[in-house]
Formats: C-alpha cells, structure tokens, sequence
C-alpha cells in the first residue's frame, strides 16, 4: 500500500481533464509565419531599406505592447504573438520609402492606442495594424503616398517613384495600365509574382496566397470571410469597374492589386474583430468587398481595403448578435421566447 | 456510406487501444466493500441494515425513499463491520455501509426465469425497480423512471448508447463484443415494457468489431438494428445520439420522452436481462482502470463498493509519474482526490493520467473570439459569450445566451486556444441565477 501514501499529491482540476494542444501563441505565430513569403518578398522587391521599415513596425510594437504592460503593471504578454502580428501586419502596409519613424508611430497607436486602451487582446473593436495605418495615412497623407519603382536592387533610395496599379487605375484609366505593362497576360504576371509598386507586403500575390492555403489547411482561417470579400469584390469590379459601360471591368486586375489579397485572407480574417458565427462571416465578407469596391470606384482613394474592414468591424458585434445559431432542440425564435414566459 | 451524427463535436485522441483489448476479467475478492446509500439521482436511500448484521449477497442494505430512487444492494456475503462517511467521485461525503466480506459469496435468494420474456411489462419494470438499477453510463438515474413515461407521451424506439465516445473508456465494447447476447435480451426487455417495437443500437465507427457482433446477435430479431455512428464527442450524449439514430430534437429542456424515445446504457441493458432473468441485483459492473499512469490496464467486473485504491492495486499499481487519477472519462469525469472512493453503479472507468497528461490550472488568456468553441458546441450554443458574460459576473445576460442549455460535455473547455476554463464559467453562472 504504498502507493496510498501518494494520495495527498493527487492533482484535482474540474472536467475536461484533456485539453487540444492548439493556443493563442501557436495561432499568432502562425499567422506570422504565413505571412513571410510576402514580406520576403516585399524585401526583395523594394530593398533593405524596407526591411529596416518593417523590422521598426515589430519593434514598435513590442516595445509598445511591453512598455504600456510595465507601465499599468500588468502581465507581460510579449510572448503571445499577437504584439509582433500586428507589427508585421502595419510594416507590410506601409510603403517601404517611408521614414523611420512613421513605422514606429503606427505601432504606437496600433498596440497603444488601438488594443491596450480598449482593454489589450481580445477586447480591441478594431483591426489594430489597420487603425495605424490609417492614423499614418491621414496624419502623413504625402509620405503615405509615395510609392517606388520595384528593383530588387540592394541599394533602393533612388528607385524612381511611380504610382500603384490602382492609383493609375483610377486617375487615368485601364489604357494606361495597359501601356505599362504592355498586355493583360503581362499585366497579371507582374501582379501575380508582385513585380509592382505598393505596400511593402501586399504585392506579391503568389506569396500572399502560399501563406493564406497554409492558413486554411491548418483550419487557422476558415473561406467564409476571404470567398465573400473577394467574390463580391470580383461581382462589382467586374459589372462596374469600367466608366460607362456594365460588365465590362476586369475583376482580376482588381483582385491582385492594392491590399486586396492582404486585407481578405490576413486582415479581415482576424479574430478579434470579425464575427465569430461563421454565417455571419459570410455577410461581413460582403460587406468587406462592397465597401472596399465602392471606395475604389467611387471614393476619393485610389485603395479602399482598410477602410473597408475598419467600418466593417464596427459591425462584427452586432452581426454575430443577429446571426447566432438556434440552439440545439430550440423552437422558432418569438414561439420559444413565449413558450418560457 | 455516410455515418449518422450530429452538427458540432470535436476528435480528442481517444486512447482505446491501451485496454481495448483487454477481456473483461473478475476483480480479486476484497477484504471489505463500501457501499454508498446514494448512487443515483434522486432521494438517497433509507439505512436497511445494522452494525454487526449478516447479509448475503444480493441483500439489500439500503432501502429506496420515493419514486425516484432505488434500493441498493450488498455485493458481497459477510458482515456489516461500519457505517460511515466517504468519499464520492464527486467529492461529497456520503453515508456508506462497510461489509467485512467472509469469501463464501453466498446470495441471497434469486428467482429464475427462463421465460421473462412471457411476464407482463409491469412485472417486468418492478424487476428492474427491485434490482436497483440505474443508468450505468455515468448520470445514474433510476432506470424504472425512465421506464415509466406518462400516458401523454407515448415512447416509439428505444436506443442503446454503445457510442462510448469518451476517450479511454471500454468497458460498454468489451460488454458489446463478449456478451451481445445478453445486450439484446436487455433491449427486447426494455422494449417490452414500454411496448414499442423498434430498437436500435448506435455504436461508433471506430469498434467496427463491436458492431459486427452486435449486427450478428440482432440478425434474428426483426424490430432491432444497428446503427454505425461517426466517431466524435459527444456523440454518446442523449440528445446528440438521438438527433444521430433517429434524427429527431430533443426541445430545450426537454426529455427524450418528449419525441418518444427512451436512451439506456449498453450495460444498464446488460443489468437488465440479469435481473429479469435471474432476479439478480445490480451488484457488479465493468469498469475500465486505464490510462498511462497505470501499469497494466484491464476491464474488470468489480463489485460495487469496492474502492478505486483496491482497483489501482489490482492493476500493477501507479507508474511512478502517475499524478491525477479520474472517476469516468477524461472529458466529464471527475479528479478524485482520494483513494477511498468507492465504485458506483455509474462509475465506468477508473482512469490515471501522467504529470505529462495533467493540464493544470494555469493562468487563461482572454478570448481572442476565435469562435472555435461557437463551431463545435453540440448544443450550438455561443460558449465563448456565456464564458465572457460570466467572468464578468453578468449571469442574468448568460441566460440570455441559453445558459442552462448546457449541459457541459467539454467541448468547448478542450478547443479553446485560450485555455479559457469555460465549463467552469458556466457552472458559475448556473449556480448564480434561477433557470
């Protein structure tokens, strides 16, 4: 009987006594690790000073993240991931020709700002890479919208500047884009390998998309939000995205440029601030893709994916309140409510 | 061929095969039994015996009080040495009765029947009523109950849960595949005294030799089939069963008397042929002592009363990193935190994890809205929200989100990135408003 003298060691938890291996740092850094093909990618077509940028953008963030936590004696969540997924997401959305201290502002306000003062992760109402990107844009409007030549060249200051795809996309129209690059079949080469002025990370379409089918097959994403976003962005490029004529615009060009890869599989998709009813997802997708359209066609900017998803998580909590499932063995809503009075 | 089930589930590792093979052998005999008066749902029973009393086998020592209770009955021969507190599974103290067993196994009178399929269905239920059986799959209500449905809700099916979809467990396969018999003379009995004419066994896809038998043993029998579930957790849940074999919905608090159908246990059928055959009392059971931290795991028919470190000692005793030893599975049984425990009639498997299996107590994280636990709940509730809410100390906006919908199998508590221990949030939130 000696065992019985270990009794008093015995542990004591409440059920379920197995848990699955998945957790928050594993999803984060996950996603993180997606997301590399594309900054690699970005770092090769627009230099090391872009690398610097995007290296700052994390740092901020740690540093954000880490000082704000000291500061209010907190507990450090550093290792959590989701401080240097939102650093890397803001770098990989600024262009890479921006000075050093833009990076490092956008973090601030992403970690500070956005998450730690609504009540750090989980409680944010806002994609937090997003709300720094658009304090950048709106406080450094000009150098937000300085873009370079892609060289893959090491030394990039004096790459010539040039305007996105969209950009020519919308002051001049498809002939112009179509000058550029010479033919459609060029024109999405180029768009596809990410050959292409624009944001440190969403150029490269091929790069995006290697990350985004690592994301679904490990379950981290799921197609609700991204088939949504792009379908019904591809719906109304294709029936308005050429003035004066319906059906006749080229959802492709649209869909490989700007941040639409990166906001649909990356950014729409985080969890925090999408519905969490998969249904609800789907509407929120739409949402996504409309608005980002409408800005596009319509709009003022040339880009309309941040803005897009920014309203659109406004939303997120109100969707997943009006989609929730009926619950198992529940009669029809109002009946149910009257049966239990 | 597509398997029935049900929306929602997760796939935890199930860890059969450590005693999957193992045949059912009979426990050592004991020195002592404890027998608890309350091993049931509902009123515990009435002391029937007395310091210093001789019983026999199959004697009873506690006497039922009410409708909803059932009598509880010595399982071994000997003499009645204490009446005392201990522990149970659950951690309550209960009054037992201690039984100095003397080895002679003599029982006390049992009526044969070799045609108990002739006697009348309410001759039939007091049977069952008078061998004090429950159900043996872990909730432990009196199976009599069950098996008197009001006259407004007419039962059509009656369903044998074979899917034992908690990880570890066998003790209902190896009934299912060494005594298949039995099991359908315990469903043709069940049958009889609600007067219906279908019965179907639902088993997981993964004990395909389990279903084999059974479709062996029910191919002479024209009401009864066998249905291959899909295998996921909680698929052995009433509701989620029911939804599986016959696709109907149990409503909202609801019983399955509701849509006519009555759910037994594969060895509640068992206990039921015995008692209808043989008048014998529901005194043993199979229990499964598995796990990696013990060294030879088995399925052992164990009298009840016998005390779970007589059981660990049976089978080779704790590996040396043994460190939480749990009554039933892994996914809604509970860590005992002493070894005096006594088995139950609903106690299905003894189970002992490693250090390395334990999943402390350790700090969660807040809920990043993954809506993973939302994608698995069988009841489709939002656990996320109700753990949210209640962590918060919002319990009335957590009935909002049909709190007592929940009838916590652990699903959610097992996918949860967050290690967020919703179960226990919404047992909070249970305990602190009215339903």
């Amino acid at each position: 009987m000696e065992m019985l003298k270990k009794e008093h060691q015995l542990t004591i938890s409440v059920s379920p006594h197995v848990k699955s291996e998945e957790t928050t740092s594993r999803i984060m850094w996950s996603v993180s690790a997606a997301l590399m093909p594309a900054a690699l990618m970005g770092i090769y077509f627009f230099g090391p000073y872009a690398a610097v940028n995007l290296a700052l953008a994390i740092i901020g963030a740690l540093a954000g993240e880490y000082a704000f936590q000291k500061f209010l004696k907190r507990k450090i969540t550093l290792t959590d991931g989701s401080a240097f997924l939102t650093g890397l997401l803001l770098g990989m959305n600024l262009p890479g020709s921006v000075p050093f201290y833009l990076p490092v502002i956008g973090s601030f306000v992403a970690v500070v700002i956005c998450k730690q003062l609504f009540g750090g992760l989980g409680y944010n109402v806002f994609n937090p890479a997003l709300i720094g990107r658009a304090f950048l844009l709106i406080s450094f409007p000009k150098l937000m919208t300085i873009w370079k030549e892609p060289t893959a060249a090491f030394i990039h200051l004096d790459a010539k500047t040039t305007a996105t795809p969209l950009g020519i996309l919308k002051e001049e129209g498809v002939a112009k884009l179509m000058e550029i690059f010479g033919d459609k079949i060029n024109l999405y080469t180029q768009l596809f390998v990410g050959h292409r002025a624009g944001s440190i990370g969403e150029t490269s379409a091929f790069a995006l998309l290697v990350g985004a089918a690592f994301l679904l097959y490990r379950g981290y994403i799921s197609w609700e939000i991204p088939a949504s976003f792009l379908g019904t962005a591809a719906l109304m490029a294709w029936v308005f995205g050429t003035k004066g004529a319906l059906f006749a615009g080229d959802p492709l060009a649209h869909l490989l440029s700007g941040g639409m890869l990166l906001g649909a599989f990356f950014m729409a998709t985080d969890y925090v601030t999408c519905p969490s009813v998969k249904r609800g997802q789907i509407l929120f997708g739409i949402g996504c893709g409309f608005l980002t359209m409408l800005i596009r066609l319509k709009g003022g900017f040339p880009e309309g994916v941040m803005f897009a998803i920014l309203i659109m998580n406004c939303f997120a909590p109100l969707i997943d309140r009006s989609f929730r499932t009926r619950t198992f063995g529940a009669r029809k809503e109002t009946k149910e409510k009257e049966v239990r009075k | 061929m597509s398997l029935a089930t049900f929306i929602g589930g997760i796939h935890p590792p199930d860890k059969k095969e450590l005693s999957k093979d193992k045949a059912i052998s009979p426990a050592k005999p004991l020195k002592k039994v404890v027998i608890p008066l309350s091993q049931h749902i509902g009123a515990p029973c009435k002391l029937g015996v007395t310091i210093g009393q001789n019983v026999k086998k199959g004697e009873i020592v506690g006497i039922p009080e009410g409708f909803v209770s059932a009598p509880v009955h010595s399982s071994v021969s000997g003499k009645v040495v204490a009446i005392s507190e201990f522990p149970m599974p659950t951690g309550k103290m209960t009054t037992c009765v201690v039984i100095e067993n003397d080895g002679s196994e003599e029982w006390t009178l049992l009526k044969d029947n070799p045609d108990y399929l002739k006697l009348t269905s309410e001759q039939l239920k007091e049977k069952v009523k008078e061998a004090g059986i429950v159900g043996m799959g872990g909730a432990s209500f009196p199976t009599h109950v069950k098996l008197s449905p009001p006259k407004e809700k007419p039962i059509d099916v009656v369903i044998l849960n074979g899917a034992e979809c908690e990880p570890y467990l066998t003790a209902d396969y190896r009934l299912m595949i060494e005594r298949p018999g039995d099991v359908v003379e315990g469903l043709k009995i069940l049958m009889k005294i609600l007067s219906v004419g279908k019965g179907i066994i639902g088993i997981e896809n993964n004990k395909p030799d389990a279903i084999k038998a059974m479709e062996l043993a029910v191919s002479g029998e024209p009401g009864i089939k066998v249905c291959a579930l899909e295998v996921k957790y909680p698929q052995g849940a009433e509701k989620m069963l029911i939804k599986a074999a016959v696709d109907r919905e149990v409503p909202a608090r609801g019983l399955p008397m509701d849509i006519g159908v009555v759910v037994q246990n594969i060895g509640t059928a068992i206990a039921v042929y015995e008692a209808a055959r043989y008048g014998k009392p529901l005194i043993e059971r199979v229990v499964t002592v598995t796990g990696e931290g013990i060294n030879e795991p088995k399925n052992l028919m164990v009298k009840v009363g016998t005390l779970v470190s007589d059981l660990i000692d049976e089978c080779g005793g704790f590996k040396s990193d043994a460190a939480k030893v749990i009554s039933g599975g892994p996914m809604m049984g509970f860590s005992i935190y002493s070894l005096d425990v006594p088995v139950t009639k609903g106690t299905s498997g003894i189970l002992v994890l490693p250090e390395e299996g334990v999943v402390h107590a350790e700090d969660f994280g807040p809920c990043i809205r993954c809506g993973r636990c939302i994608d698995i709940c069988p009841m489709k509730l939002m656990p996320s929200m109700l753990s949210i809410l209640s962590e918060k100390g919002f319990y009335e906006e957590a009935k909002e989100y049909d709190l007592f919908d929940c009838f916590e199998c652990g699903s959610c508590t097992y996918v949860c990135p967050s290690k967020r221990p919703i179960v226990q949030f919404v047992r909070l939130a249970k305990s602190q408003v009215k339903p």
